[in-house]
């Protein structure tokens, strides 16, 4: 808009909020401008521990995470939140209500939590998630908390970029252990039963410790389970605690090296991912593209060699058909 | 084959917004198209702020605003109720919102709006379009518009017109 300053990237370094602010709008909107932020801040990435936070709706992740972050204040340090929610498909339109649960440790000055809508992008939605913990990560802030609800693809790949995964369940919620099993238990490096004041919830623990019992090998990292009641901010040192001790086995085994490089490659390939669909939208605005679908249809054409002339982005989809 | 991988990407992801759209058939292309469009063309998309400040309970003008919002393909990010101007003027901030909608209906507005506007102000965010729904007595709507609010917009608006506003005033920036 008019009047507004140059986003300044020493601001965004030095935690200025209305900086780090403007900078998570511009990386999620992506294109050249994200880029060279995003290559500004990365060489200042390293030191918050980002903390995926993962669980069926209604467990109480929103909660939790406020929960969190006053825990980590009361401890002197500072916490960045990104909350996902999902946009319509149809519309592109979302609402975020994740503010709703988080009304104590946003006021805080020392946190600061953003509301990321899904765009219903292909990968696209892993791409802002990294983008946007580079610029937390980069701000300062000791914590980074990135919450979404633990379905689908880009979910689980968005909880690739954390350090420490937490997947939250609550008793009550019909199956639990049937509701996390399929991709979520696996990356878990933290299992917390919220809401264990409520029946069932010792069945729960009893169960999920059955479940990790059942692992072919002993894996070198046994994910502990927390019991909370994020409400009344029971349990929350103890997750603080134990997550601070899988920093420390990932820093000893070489992990959190790992770790980073993968999310790096994830900005990396979602690069690659944007530019492939720039292309492919440049293609189908092509006045000959139609006419190539039909020879491709036709068998007068095939469908790789369409493919390769789409990712040259040399435009002149007609040419040479007759 | 990487091309008929991208296009097979987005159906096999159950779980996600897009690929859900394929359960619902016919209308799946028009999501899908959506889906590449703001991917693809790094538009902006108007984020609006929907909040209730002050101490009456009543939010659902408020839920209807937001969702109609929604519809019209805004990111609507709702606060909630009995919010303080600091708490609202702190998530327009976090936010980075381009709209922030108040909904009073306490007969409080004389007092909450200016100081919302003036925290806006404050945080560099004065350029927000700043919209007013709810009771405000005809009387004291020169006053609200003084303050920095952009419309009042009273009981009985249709939704469209309110969708229409916001896209004329922030639509383009």
């Amino acid at each position: 808009m008019t009047g507004t300053p140059p986003l300044v990237a020493a601001e965004v370094l030095a935690g200025q909020r209305r900086a780090v602010s403007r900078a998570l709008t511009v990386v999620e909107r992506g294109g050249p401008e994200a880029e060279a932020l995003l290559q500004t801040l990365l060489p200042h990435t390293g030191h918050a521990h980002v903390v995926g936070i993962t669980g069926a709706p209604g467990v109480g992740k929103s909660t939790l995470v406020d929960g969190l972050a006053l825990a980590a204040r009361a401890q002197g340090q500072t916490a960045g939140i990104i909350a996902v929610d999902p946009s319509s498909p149809f519309t592109g339109g979302a609402i975020l209500g994740d503010r709703i649960r988080m009304q104590d440790a946003t006021m805080d000055p020392g946190v600061f939590m953003r509301s990321l809508a899904s765009r219903g992008q292909t990968g696209g939605l892993s791409r802002a998630a990294a983008a946007s913990l580079t610029v937390l990560d980069a701000s300062g802030f000791d914590w980074v908390l990135v919450e979404t609800v633990g379905a689908g693809q880009s979910e689980i790949e968005i909880m690739a970029l954390a350090e420490s995964v937490m997947v939250v369940l609550a008793p009550g919620l019909g199956d639990d252990i049937q509701a996390i099993k399929a991709g979520i238990l696996e990356i878990a490096d933290l299992f917390v039963v919220n809401k264990a004041d409520r029946p069932g919830a010792d069945a729960s623990v009893r169960e999920l410790r059955a479940m990790l019992r059942l692992a072919a090998d002993p894996p070198p990292w046994t994910p502990p389970i927390v019991t909370t009641v994020a409400a009344e901010r029971r349990g929350l040192e103890q997750i603080l605690a134990e997550l601070a001790r899988h920093r420390a086995f990932l820093e000893e085994t070489g992990r959190r090296a790992d770790r980073r490089t993968h999310q790096v490659e994830t900005l990396v390939r979602q690069a690659v991912w944007d530019a492939v669909a720039r292309r492919l939208a440049a293609a189908r605005e092509d006045p000959g593209w139609a006419r190539a679908l039909t020879a491709v249809a036709a068998g007068t054409r095939d469908a790789t060699g369409l493919a390769d002339q789409v990712l040259r982005g040399a435009g002149g989809m007609a040419d040479g058909i007759h | 084959m990487v091309l008929a991988a991208a296009e097979r990407a987005t159906p096999t992801s159950p779980c996600s917004p897009v690929g859900r759209a394929v359960w619902s058939g016919a209308r799946y292309d028009d999501a899908l198209g959506r889906a590449r469009g703001m991917r693809d063309g790094g538009e902006r998309v108007i984020r609006v702020l929907v909040a209730k400040p002050g101490l009456d309970g009543h939010d659902r003008g408020a839920k209807v605003i937001a969702r109609a919002l929604r519809d019209a393909g805004m990111e609507v990010v709702y606060t909630g109720l009995h919010q303080t101007p600091e708490q609202v003027a702190e998530a327009a901030l976090q936010e980075d919102v381009q709209v922030v909608a108040l909904s009073i209906l306490s007969g409080a507005h004389p007092t909450l709006v200016p100081r919302i506007a003036g925290l806006l102000q404050q945080n560099g965010q004065g350029d927000v379009l700043l919209l007013l729904g709810g009771i405000v007595p005809e009387q004291d709507v020169a006053s609200m518009l003084d303050a920095g609010v952009s419309r009042v917009f009273g009981p009985g608006t249709d939704t469209r017109d309110i969708v229409r506003y916001i896209q004329e005033r922030v639509g383009d920036s």
